[in-house]
């Protein structure tokens, strides 16, 4: 604990005199990378934590996203008016579903409110039905497929493939303006110190206590008299609040959403960054979707048909070389019949 | 379309098609069903045997003379991407039995290396494999049927009938052949097959050697009726996962079945609705159906408490 | 970079080399700084900021997909650059940092519905990938239909990339359709063509106008499926005149023999000719001296024939109905009388909207 608050702080004042030291461009992608990192860190109490490897994590982003884009488009406009992408469509009315994203609370309440409810509700649904562990990630990975779809076939009402671009400001501040970006990014650093902070201490509470217990033993803990579903449910919503914020962050500092962000490979991507950085270290998720990031902007300008290999042969080492550290650790305690499977730790 | 006649008709066309679409699904989820059963790893790079499959169809379409080339590709799909399994379950499966969710991640890198690797051999842009002159035109079953016109094309009737006949003869090896009995038995009781001196990790590579030539026959069929692409695979590989749940896993008659289920539905739903909408809806329809039946159609049975 | 981006960067890149070779724009070589935006939006404008805020670069050529163009737009108009966009588009933008060189709406799509409808064809069917272009096409493409009292009997999509096109092809033989317009993008066309082909339709029969298949993609889908289609265009590698011919050979000089050539890609050619022009008229770099010399410049004679930028910032062009051969080549067969004056707004489909920018 004590070791943590060391990093947490050091990492605050580096995070802090930052913007000082390094170019605009590069800032407005330490705000995008530290943003991904909240959803790597949501993913730490999901799959690190709980035990639940979500590959949907695509849709709590999205949502976030698409939550506070709907706000700028409309705070853009005299009221009254449409959002330019609905004219194309001939549609005619605002539909009554966006309305209340022109106050900027809802909007951002929804933004973080919207995909942990989602995530409550999917949870408790399918865990209740011991819908676990590969079922659950490929459900989840179907129903990111779904909903990129879904964005893109409601052209009219979403943006469709486009997505929601062009937003002129935020809360009144211009996205010209160079100190907004600067504030814009210091209030992410804070986001992203604060989710650390906090899941340090919920690491120790007795809720943290009991995921870690149903991890390493699901029906142990269930005999035990916990509601397992429920303890997994609030994990896997609070990885989905984790993710809607960080959507909602990145949308700000990119400038747009899209359904790119929403499908099936940028779901599975974050999930890389959480393994990279340690599936239980909260700090690490976080490094991790950093290091990640800029190692792929300036890889992907010098080498574009590398990104791939790299990204691929790093999602195979990751996995593998623990794998094989354990084996032969194994092999050395004494020789394993070939007839089990290996109780690896259940994943 | 305002008469019953027209409409009876374009269901039925709808069926058909939706009969040529499970078809190449239940390939592909065959295999993927198989080494889940047997193994219990979850392989993301299966899509890319489909993809294999069909760029041998193209190189067999570029070397060999036309209506021959169509019976050099299927088999050549089959053994590549038989080999091509092998090769991934000797170098990375093989270390991660056991453990699904960390295989799924590591093929789903093995998946984007051989996608890129795709695109820098065949190029980004897919390529286009012509159907041999034999399979070209359809049957029309106009005046036959008092339905209106039904019109079956013979390229995907011959996709139909490839992938009855191969399910058939994966059938008959299980059942009829010692090395598909020891198969059965290892998917059942793996220390009791073990201690009966079955070599269980011979089996275990046979089986998804097995599972990734069926996927390549797939893919090479697959190019009579669409392009090869780096990427087919993966437009693939998830509907062929909630086939493999929605069968029950393990079960590859499930899977057989699901795949049909699936194939039908979403013809179905395409007919009425627009390809967009009958994706999501079909989607959704998946995970209601699971909350019904959490085991799937045909759920293998166990005693177990906790599976992964 | 998806096949038909990297054909137009090397289009891009040929009139960047023969600047150079001239002694330059205004003295001053030109340095080509090469970014992919990985089909991703946000990578789009995150590239299109670096090239903006680190690089410091005069103009950016490029874009692709319409998703492209507005992620970076923001991005062009917050930091004062200029954006020259090769490709034909669905319109409804107008941007002070964009050069639209690619075909607005009514130099495409309405063009294409004119020669159809010369030719006697009354019912239409609307297909297309699922996302912005398509969808708006075909919007402005209904409301002329109805105008002219035909009919669009038929719309339907299908996702980006989609291969299953058999409950698409049951629906057109259902309708009864005289010609489908197809928007369909990329590999898509291929599984459409051959399912299409596959069901006894093969453009032979049912005659399809395609607004997304040039000579690139014509050449990997393989003519002897396409034989007989129909295509709209602002280029074709056929047309006859002294400086297509000139681009033909600089070309396949340096890009090999058999390299084709398609209207994305002399829309990209093009464009690094214009803003070498704007930039000489206005006899600086800054963005906006050299937007507003651009849209002063008088016709410029150029491999798509006869052109010039509009104060809309779009440029007035031929469009051109071609069918595809056996070679993979268009035979022309039909030519709008004149260059057309570009409309980013369609006033049927959008009344009342104009583009404003100079």
């Amino acid at each position: 604990m004590q070791r943590s608050l060391v990093a947490l702080l050091l990492m605050a004042v580096v995070l802090t005199v930052l913007p000082f030291l390094v170019t605009p461009y590069d800032l407005s992608l330490m705000g995008r990378f530290l943003a991904v990192g909240l959803v790597a860190l949501g993913l730490v109490w999901a799959w690190g934590y709980a035990g639940i490897l979500s590959l949907g994590q695509g849709i709590f982003f999205g949502l976030g996203g698409y939550a506070i884009a709907m706000h700028l488009k409309l705070s853009a406009l005299s009221p009254g008016e449409l959002p330019d992408f609905m004219v194309w469509n001939g549609i005619e009315a605002l539909p009554w579903w966006w309305a209340p994203f022109r106050n900027p609370a809802f909007a951002m309440s929804m933004a973080v409110l919207l995909p942990a409810t989602l995530a409550f509700t999917l949870g408790i649904l399918l865990f209740r039905r011991r819908v676990t562990g590969v079922y659950f990630s490929l459900i989840t990975q179907a129903l990111a497929l779904a909903f990129s779809t879904l964005l893109i076939s409601q052209q009219g009402l979403t943006g469709g493939f486009n997505g929601l671009t062009n937003f002129a400001s935020f809360l009144g501040q211009s996205f010209a303006d160079p100190i907004f970006q600067r504030g814009l990014y210091w209030a992410t650093a804070l986001l992203v110190l604060l989710a650390i902070g906090s899941s340090l201490a919920l690491r120790s509470t007795h809720f943290g206590l009991v995921l870690r217990a149903l991890r390493e033993g699901e029906n142990r803990t269930r005999f035990l008299g916990y509601d397992v579903a429920l303890y997994k449910a609030a994990a896997f919503s609070l990885a989905g609040f984790l993710a809607g914020l960080g959507g909602a962050l990145f949308t700000l500092h990119a400038g747009v959403v899209s359904p790119a962000f929403v499908g099936v490979q940028p779901s599975i991507e974050f999930v890389i960054w959480t393994v990279l950085g340690g599936k239980e270290s909260f700090f690490g998720a976080v490094l991790a979707s950093l290091l990640g990031g800029f190692v792929r902007d300036r890889v992907s300008s010098l080498f574009p048909d590398l990104w791939l290999y790299l990204v691929g042969g790093l999602f195979v080492l990751v996995v593998l070389l623990p794998a094989l550290r354990s084996t032969y650790r194994k092999g050395a305690k004494g020789v394993q019949g070939h007839g089990r499977l290996p109780q690896g730790r259940r994943a | 379309m305002n008469d019953i006649m027209g409409e009876w008709a374009f269901f039925a066309n709808q069926t058909f098609n939706g009969l040529s679409v499970a078809s190449i699904l239940a390939l592909v989820a065959v295999g993927l069903a198989m080494s889940f059963g047997l193994q219990r790893v979850i392989n993301m790079a299966h899509g890319e045997w489909l993809m294999l499959g069909g760029y041998m169809a193209y190189l067999a379409h570029q070397v060999l003379p036309l209506p021959l080339y169509l019976l050099a590709a299927l088999p050549l799909g089959f053994v590549v991407g038989a080999l091509a399994a092998l090769l991934l379950e000797v170098a990375v499966i093989r270390h991660l039995y056991g453990r699904p969710l960390e295989t799924l991640l590591a093929t789903w890198g093995v998946s984007l290396i051989l996608q890129q690797a795709a695109r820098n051999a065949f190029g980004p842009v897919g390529v286009e494999v012509a159907a041999p002159t034999w399979l070209a035109g359809t049957i029309h079953l106009g005046e036959i049927s008092l339905l209106g016109e039904i019109s079956l094309p013979w390229v995907r009737l011959f996709v139909i009938g490839l992938a009855a006949a191969a399910l058939m003869g994966l059938a008959a090896f299980l059942r009829h052949t010692t090395l598909g009995l020891q198969l059965r038995a290892v998917s059942q009781n793996r220390e009791m097959a073990a201690s009966l001196g079955i070599h269980t990790r011979g089996v275990d590579a046979v089986a998804f050697a097995l599972g990734g030539g069926l996927a390549g026959l797939a893919g090479a069929a697959l190019a009579l009726i669409a392009p090869v692409t780096p990427t087919v695979g993966q437009s693939y590989i998830v509907d062929a996962f909630l086939v493999v749940i929605l069968g029950g896993v393990g079960s590859l008659g499930g899977a057989a079945l699901a795949a049909l289920l699936l194939g039908l539905t979403s013809a179905t739903l395409q007919g009425l609705t627009s390809v967009s909408l009958a994706k999501v809806i079909l989607l959704f329809l998946v995970v209601l159906f699971l909350q019904l039946r959490p085991r799937g159609l045909l759920p293998s049975r166990t005693r177990a408490l906790e599976e992964v | 970079m998806a096949i038909s981006e990297v054909t137009v960067k090397n289009a891009t890149l040929l009139a960047i080399e023969e600047i150079n070779a001239k002694g330059g724009v205004l003295g001053r070589k030109v340095t080509p700084i090469v970014e992919d935006g990985a089909s991703d939006p946000a990578v789009f404008a995150q590239k299109a900021q670096k090239l903006l805020q680190q690089d410091k670069v005069a103009t950016v050529f490029g874009g692709w997909t319409s998703a492209s163009r507005k992620a970076m737009l923001p991005v062009f108009e917050r930091l004062g650059g200029l954006l020259w966009y090769p490709v034909q588009f669905e319109g409804n933008e107008c941007s002070p940092n964009i050069m639209y060189t690619g075909a607005q709406p009514n130099q495409q799509i309405l063009p294409a519905l004119e020669w159809a409808w010369s030719k006697g064809y009354r019912r239409y069917f609307l297909v297309g990938s699922d996302y912005v272009f398509p969808r708006t096409a075909n919007l402005i493409l209904k409301k002329h239909i109805e105008s002219r009292k035909g009919e669009a009997v038929g719309e339907e999509y299908v996702p980006l990339g989609g291969t299953d096109f058999s409950s698409v092809v049951t629906k057109i033989k259902a309708s009864g359709a005289d010609i489908v317009l197809n928007t369909i993008n990329g590999d898509s066309n291929v599984a459409f063509f051959k399912q299409m082909a596959a069901s006894g339709l093969p453009p032979a029969k049912l005659p399809v106008m395609s607004f997304s298949i040039a000579e690139q993609e014509a050449k990997a889908i393989g003519p002897s499926l396409l034989k007989g289609s129909l295509a709209t265009w602002n280029y074709f590698m056929t047309l006859d005149s002294p400086a297509n011919r000139r681009f033909l050979q600089a070309y396949q000089a340096r890009y090999g023999k058999e390299a084709v050539v398609t209207d994305p890609m002399v829309h990209g050619y093009v464009g690094v000719y214009l803003w070498k022009a704007a930039v000489e008229k206005a006899g600086s770099f800054d963005v906006d001296k050299v937007r507003k010399a651009a849209v002063s410049m008088g016709w410029v004679e150029t491999p798509l024939g006869r052109v010039r930028l509009d104060v809309n910032q779009s440029l007035y062009q031929t469009a051109y109905v071609g069918e595809l051969q056996d070679n993979g080549q268009f035979k022309i067969l039909w030519a709008s009388k004149e260059p057309i004056k570009p409309e980013p707004y369609d006033p049927l489909a959008f009344p009342g909207k104009t583009c404003k920018l100079h």
